[in-house]
């Protein structure tokens, strides 16, 4: 299949709501469950495991209008809690059977119990992923944890989750990270090719789909990517950073670089690329992939990682994508992000990496004036 | 026309014991500052104080720093000082403010205070906490030790969240005695454990006694003088003999029949943090209407000890295992906190339910128009929903609060007219 078919058929599937793909893989699945999944990251691999389907629960952006979800959060709550909350409200889910939240931010712990409480047809389960990675205990710690959401899926779905099945999702999830690795890879190298727009709507294909036919996408993307044709253009290239959670509109994914940036490196999707290098296959699943989530993992905003000062992970992203400036786009509200700002702006600033900031809501839909602010960002940049 | 409420400017013993003893804490510090003597900044959310204390380390507690600053009307040009350097408008604001006050050359509400020696992130299911010590730690050069706890996300905790935060809890006694040059003493611990269970057990008792009406003391807006002993002196002989003065007390009154205003009309349980920067203008806005909250969640975010939990000396570690992972508000979900308040609402004999939502704190407030569906349509309990903050004062709009405020209990007065 060629790239524009691959990437068009990837739009389509991002288009249909969530609860409509897993009814759609119930068809074919009998008696299946889906489990949904809220950012930053969760062992799909477990779902998978189980014989569920595995999703990405990532707000509605701009598809739908609120018309519970205000009444039940604030003002100054970010959009993607308000939005996964209506799609329940109005039976967008259906056909999502479990949901899986974790200890991202306050704001995602306090949903996940009001999801539980209006929606008591979901299993919903909290998972308190380990903040302390120098403890002696934390590897025992995550293999108990990722164990008690396992059994709870038992309990709620009669599935099983045995060690070897999770062996082999754990494969199959290896796969799958080291091919979008490998995009990654080859957008740093031919950001021509290979549009952000176009990377975003692969990955978040890859959260609404089976795993193995998203690992059938990214193989062809493999080989038909590096003949496509591409000239390079005179932007900037860029770090886009602080997007893990909340989805930034595509409308300003293609604003930043049709404003003359090309977008290098991000965090989109941090939790579905989330290993640095492969989860072991061998020993317990379980240990091995807890212990990963802790030692494997990527700088992350969510997660506490010792005395490394914060901006250390985000300045080798900008010197190993050579990149020449990050651009911030932190979700209006989002905590974790607003607050790594400050230390990530200031290590920046000790190694003279020029930045801006461009804060972002998922139904934002005018960007003349981000455009204004990039493309007098970018000038400044390549005429200075 | 009813006759004016007025607050009975009950200044008794607890309310001057408490500052007396907080002042001494303060100068304690202080002195820590010229002699070098190691000290800890650790949260109050179901904080460990006592591991601190066993260590002859003094506490030093961010979140009281800041709200000293708020009630001093100190709080917004630290704030501002913070967003200088980039913290947004929408980052919490006792974090700002701290941040501020190091940003400004200080530490310490007026008092000069001691940069910590380590610096005791207790995340206790607050996710800012992370972030705040992460920078604290960094900005004070400062060694930081990230006490991870899991969040009550079962019934109970599981095993294993008890190792773990066990083990955590033996890795951070060794980082105290390096830090302390002391040995660990697990008697000098155990002794600490028992005046914390004293000091507790005075909380519940006088808590209990606002179950009677009038109340003794306004939950909400009096607790303030129990939360500093409780949360920052506990393990102290001191805040045990304190809670044994505010029992006598309270139970003096209740003999007399006297709580805090003139007339205790309304009962109320009050949900969330207050407005520091406005704290006399808010609780006025509530004694006009004779409304004295009976019961309130912000006086449990250190510790839930109404329902029977007690450090316990005989099981030290896990006893303040324990405390940590369950007995607190900020390690329950919020639809936990729904079942507290229900309680206070049924055993308090509460009218009604006030809910003060802060845009700083999320862990509080996010979700809180769920909790105001459940308590209206679902229990049937008047509730009212107002806005602020507990330490940005550009937040506070008084004149709205009123109108309000006002609404609410004069819809409550006709209703109790009517079912007279």
């Amino acid at each position: 299949m060629k790239v524009e078919q691959t990437i068009e058929r990837c739009r389509e599937l991002i288009a249909e709501p969530l609860g409509a793909i897993a009814e759609r893989w119930k068809e074919s699945h009998p008696g299946g469950r889906a489990v949904a999944c809220f950012p930053v990251w969760s062992p799909a691999e477990v779902i998978h495991a189980g014989g569920m389907l595995p999703l990405g629960l990532l707000g509605a952006g701009a598809t739908v209008e609120l018309t519970h979800a205000d009444s039940r959060f604030q003002s100054f709550v970010c959009s993607i809690a308000k939005s996964s909350l209506e799609l329940g409200f109005q039976g967008l889910l259906k056909g999502v059977d479990g949901l899986v939240f974790s200890n991202i931010c306050d704001v995602a712990r306090n949903l996940s119990s009001i999801y539980k409480r209006n929606f008591p047809h979901f299993h919903v389960d909290y998972l308190h992923l380990a903040q302390n990675s120098t403890s002696g205990g934390v590897a025992d710690y995550m293999a108990d944890e990722l164990r008690r959401l396992a059994r709870g899926f038992e309990e709620a779905f009669g599935v099983r989750v045995t060690e070897p099945s999770l062996a082999k999702s754990i494969e199959l999830y290896n796969a799958i990270r080291a091919r979008i690795r490998g995009l990654y890879a080859f957008r740093i190298a031919e950001p021509q090719k290979l549009s952000t727009v176009e990377l975003y709507q692969i990955l978040r294909a890859a959260t609404q789909a089976p795993p193995e036919e998203a690992l059938s996408r990214l193989d062809d993307l493999a080989a038909e990517l590096p003949a496509r044709e591409g000239r390079p253009k005179d932007r900037i290239r860029v770090v886009v950073e602080g997007a893990f959670c909340e989805q930034p509109p595509l409308g300003l994914l293609e604003v930043l670089e049709e404003a003359g940036c090309y977008i290098v490196e991000d965090d989109l999707f941090l939790g579905w690329r989330w290993f640095t290098s492969d989860v072991p296959a061998d020993g317990d699943p379980f240990r091995a992939l807890g212990q990963s989530y802790v030692d494997r993992a990527v700088p992350s905003c969510t997660r506490h990682e010792g005395r490394e000062p914060r901006a250390k992970g985000l300045i080798e992203k900008v010197r190993r994508s050579r990149a020449d400036a990050v651009i911030f786009t932190p979700p209006k509200f989002c905590e974790p992000a607003l607050f790594d700002f400050v230390p990530m702006r200031q290590g920046l600033e000790r190694e003279g990496i020029p930045h801006l900031l461009v804060e972002f809501e998922e139904k934002m839909w005018t960007f003349e004036r981000t455009r204004n602010e990039i493309e007098t960002f970018v000038e400044s940049m390549l005429f200075d | 026309m009813p006759a004016e409420v007025k607050e009975r400017q009950y200044q008794g013993k607890v309310h001057q014991l408490s500052r007396d003893m907080m002042n001494a804490w303060m100068a304690q510090l202080a002195r820590a500052n010229e002699t070098g003597e190691p000290t800890g900044a650790i949260m109050i959310s179901g904080n460990c104080v006592e591991l601190l204390r066993a260590f002859d380390i003094h506490p030093i507690f961010p979140e009281v720093t800041a709200l000293q600053n708020a009630i001093r009307h100190q709080s917004l040009p630290l704030i501002l000082k913070a967003e200088e350097v980039g913290y947004s408008s929408d980052n919490c604001a006792y974090v700002k403010a701290d941040m501020g006050l190091f940003l400004s050359g200080g530490m310490g509400p007026g008092t000069k205070m001691p940069y910590p020696t380590v610096t005791l992130c207790n995340y206790v299911g607050c996710n800012v906490y992370v972030k705040w010590f992460e920078h604290l730690a960094a900005a004070t050069g400062s060694e930081l030790f990230m006490l991870d706890v899991p969040f009550l996300r079962t019934s109970e905790p599981t095993a294993a969240d008890v190792r773990y935060v066990v083990k955590q809890i033996e890795e951070l006694i060794a980082v105290l005695e390096r830090i302390s040059k002391k040995k660990f003493d697990i008697d000098k611990l155990r002794e600490i454990l028992a005046y914390s269970a004293r000091a507790e057990e005075g909380y519940a008792r006088s808590k209990d006694l606002c179950k009677g009406s009038p109340a003794p003391f306004d939950s909400f807006f009096d607790a303030i003088n129990m939360m500093g002993p409780i949360n920052v002196l506990r393990g102290t002989r001191e805040a045990a003999d304190f809670f044994d003065e505010a029992v006598k007390e309270f139970e003096g009154m209740v003999a007399e029949g006297v709580g805090p205003l003139s007339e205790e009309r309304f009962r109320m349980v009050v949900e969330g943090p207050p407005p520091y920067p406005y704290y006399r203008s808010f609780r006025n806005l509530f004694t006009k209407w004779g409304a004295v909250a009976v019961a309130s969640t912000y006086s449990t975010v250190g510790g839930i000890w109404e329902w029977g939990f007690r450090h316990d000396p005989a099981r030290p570690l896990e006893s303040i295992a324990e405390q940590m992972l369950t007995e607190n508000l900020t390690n329950r979900s919020i639809v936990a906190r729904y079942g507290q308040i229900k309680r206070y609402v049924e055993e308090w004999k509460a009218d009604c339910l006030v809910i003060h939502s802060i845009k700083s704190c999320r862990l509080f407030s996010a979700g809180q128009g769920d909790m105001r569906e459940y308590f209206t349509k679902e229990l049937g309990v008047p509730t009212l929903l107002v806005e602020s903050d507990l330490e940005d004062p550009r937040y506070y709009a008084e004149a709205q609060l009123r109108n309000r405020i006002d609404a609410f209990f004069e819809s409550l007065e006709h209703k109790k007219l009517v079912a007279a």
